[in-house]
């Protein structure tokens, strides 16, 4: 049995375990594990088999126990970063408005109650029940599931500006990102004061949390910028495995696992000796609004598709390799000595030598058609969490602007980079160790 | 207009809840929706109930002095567009809306009268159109005041009609507190997207009108706001002096620059602050609450 497979069937043990009504006998004959007097609620059953090393959880893939999970607002770590996938997002940008420091921490201390009561499936408010006022929450989620919804908040260079004295608290990783090759940039998708990631398995709760944050930000902040996006669904792919991106191959196949918690830290958290006290335990988050030539695409060859990639487009395995998750070897050659993985494909530069890592967490977008020329916009909303995107994101975008040879085939039309706070203790509040 | 009807509904609630606190020991298994809604600190908080007379009386006056100046503006108006005036026809033609604009949350509780003053072309049926905007249709598309002048009396006697309804009719509290808000959700609407002046292009007179006409309620409940919500009634306050800075950036001798001289960034901004300041207005119903 492949590793692949092995995971597959644990994802599928764990569909089994959250979906189920468990015995307790159930749970002691799958997990393996003996003793009497477990007393675990339901929500308690996952985490105790992690912990106990029994179930390992899926590796960024999308977690198919059903759409009503809750996944905890709180917690050493912002949720919504190492938590797999969900089926859509609705990110947002926001600028503020208000100069003084004190709105700011009175804003994000409403934002982290509204955001903890959505995560929950909760309204953001509860009603005064005086009619003569509008109602606290919009109500467009009132019933439905949390949704394992997560909401994901961080802040961009521009917060550093003079308005708040908050300069020489500026991150020296938060920096201003460089021009890449292949950056066509449009200031209605770029920056933004503050940068808020809603995921959720259902589109109408996470527009209901955005619109809500928004709502409760009036007179503070401003909308600057929004794009939803999607993956298929847990529904359609039942087996979760990689998604594909609108080009049709599988993206993410290179993800680190997020639950070995040293390379976690090693890739993904700040960490207290990296230089910015108040960023520790929290991670950079690089956004970029990748719009594809769908058009172009279409009438390219499935062998220059291929090359492009360096993967093969039905099994996403590399170029010459018969399974998706096969090791990638750069120094394959074929017959003539050509090399199988050509050097200006996407994963052989992605790849490198392995050394760059970073956290992908993408979502293909559509947002209708471009006017001017009757094409589809439609694309990638890449997000990827890392420590310190100087010596991460950057570099390997820096590679990829200069020769990917997908950049015949794409263009990057927005770019952000938001600085993810820790994440949010009871009783405290996102951007508290900042203030 | 439904407002009447609206305040009403919520005056029954509010006794309804009045009641239910009264004998609340016998009904506490009931799950009466009314009662249920009604947070418990608001029932249980001293009643501080806001004199209304005054504030509506003072309402009242100000809309009449509105109507009044309205009609013998118009008049003004009315008499250039007869006389072929194109030039004194234009340039009185918005400024002379801002006194109907101001009050326009009372003017459309009157029937009829707000489509016959205000419709725009496609509101009603071609045959019924009239009003402000058919004149400014004649003014500015068609070039001539000959073809308005029919319809430049009429609009005399809609403003005169307006002004002896006005004594007459009934004003809520609610309509207070919800015709503010409903002045800026015109703006966010129609004015700041430079629909409601299609052919004049003088919105931002409009937009002006309608937040001094919002402003003036706020004022008339400001004290009774400040006692039950400071903080909302400083939130409110600072909006509208953002907003009032903001607007002012646009001003153009005693008027303002065409719809036509704003960028993009300008609109977005303006429609920005306008919702900075409906969200906080639209609480004021918190002086209507359960008492």
């Amino acid at each position: 049995m492949s590793e692949h497979q092995d995971d597959q069937k644990q994802t599928q043990m764990k569909e089994h375990l959250l979906n189920k009504p468990l015995s307790r006998r159930d749970l002691l004959r799958m997990a393996g594990i003996g003793g009497a007097g477990l007393l675990l609620g339901a929500a308690g059953v996952s985490g105790v088999l992690e912990a106990a090393g029994a179930i390992k959880a899926p590796e960024n893939k999308p977690n198919h126990a059903g759409n009503g999970g809750i996944v905890d607002f709180y917690g050493e770590h912002q949720a919504g970063i190492t938590t797999p996938s969900q089926n859509f997002i609705m990110f947002a940008a926001f600028d503020l408005v208000t100069v003084s420091l004190d709105d700011v921490r009175v804003l994000f201390q409403a934002w982290t109650a509204a955001a903890a009561a959505v995560s929950r499936g909760e309204t953001v408010q509860a009603e005064s029940g005086n009619e003569n006022l509008p109602p606290a929450d919009t109500g467009e989620a009132a019933g439905l599931s949390p949704s394992r919804t997560t909401i994901t908040f961080g802040v961009g260079a521009s917060f550093f500006d003079s308005r708040f004295g908050l300069a020489a608290r500026r991150p020296a990783a938060l920096v201003d990102m460089p021009a890449f090759g292949g950056d066509e940039l449009r200031p209605e998708w770029c920056g933004g004061d503050i940068g808020v990631q809603v995921c959720s398995d259902d589109m109408q709760v996470a527009f209901h949390a955005v619109r809500n944050l928004a709502r409760i930000g009036r007179g503070k902040v401003v909308l600057r910028w929004t794009q939803e996006g999607f993956q298929r669904t847990g529904a359609a792919d039942p087996a979760g495995s990689t998604p594909r991106n609108l080009l049709g191959f599988k993206d993410g196949t290179g993800n680190p696992d997020v639950t070995d918690n040293r390379l976690m830290n090693e890739v993904v958290w700040a960490q207290p000796e990296d230089g910015t006290d108040w960023m520790a335990g929290g991670s950079y988050m690089a956004v970029r609004r990748i719009r594809m030539r769908i058009e172009v695409w279409d009438r390219s060859t499935l062998a220059d598709q291929e090359q492009t990639f360096g993967r093969h487009r039905s099994s996403g395995a590399p170029l010459g390799s018969a399974n998706e998750f096969d090791p990638i070897d750069l120094n394959a050659k074929d017959d003539t000595g050509k090399a199988l993985i050509p050097v200006r494909s996407h994963v052989a530069l992605a790849h490198g030598d392995g050394s760059v890592r970073i956290l992908r967490r993408s979502y293909s977008y559509s947002s209708g058609m471009d006017n001017k020329t009757g094409q589809l916009d439609a694309g990638l909303l890449f997000i990827c969490f890392n420590r310190d995107s100087r010596k991460q994101f950057i570099p390997l975008q820096q590679k990829l602007g200069q020769n990917d040879a997908l950049n015949e085939y794409i263009v990057h039309n927005g770019s952000a980079l938001f600085a993810c706070f820790p994440g949010v203790r009871q009783g405290g509040y996102i951007g508290e160790t900042l203030f | 207009m439904r407002t009447n009807l609206k305040w009403a509904a919520a005056a029954i609630a509010c006794s309804v809840v009045f009641t239910g606190c009264s004998s609340n020991n016998n009904n506490s298994g009931n799950a009466n929706a009314a009662q249920t809604a009604a947070p418990s600190a608001d029932a249980s908080a001293p009643a501080e109930s806001v004199n209304w007379t005054p504030i509506i009386d003072a309402y009242r006056q100000y809309s009449i002095g509105q109507a009044d100046t309205l009609i013998t503006e118009t008049d003004k108006f009315v008499t250039a567009v007869k006389s072929g005036d194109m030039d004194t026809a234009k340039k009185l033609y918005a400024p002379t809306r801002m006194y109907y604009e101001r009050i326009e949350p009372i003017a459309e509780a009157l029937g009829d009268l707000d489509p016959d003053i205000d419709a725009r072309e496609n509101d009603v049926d071609a045959a019924d159109w009239r009003g402000f905007h058919r004149i400014e249709q004649g003014l500015w598309v068609n070039n001539t005041t000959a073809d308005v002048t029919d319809f430049a009396d009429r609009l005399l006697d809609d403003t005169k009609k307006l002004r002896a309804l006005m004594e007459t009719v009934d004003i809520e509290p609610s309509l207070l507190v919800t015709g503010a808000v409903g002045l800026l959700n015109e703006v966010s609407s129609s004015k700041v997207t430079g629909e409601e002046e299609r052919y004049s292009h003088t919105d931002l007179y409009d937009f002006a009108a309608n937040v001094e006409g919002a402003q003036k309620i706020y004022e008339l409940l400001k004290d009774d706001l400040n006692k039950k919500d400071a903080d909302l009634e400083s939130k409110i306050g600072t909006s509208f002096d953002n907003l009032n800075k903001a607007l002012d950036t646009y001003k153009n001798g005693d008027g303002y620059v065409s719809y036509t001289d704003l960028k993009e960034e300008d609109t977005k901004k303006l429609s920005q602050l306008i919702d900075a300041l409906a969200e906080p207005l639209s609480q004021m119903g918190v002086i209507l609450g359960a008492e």
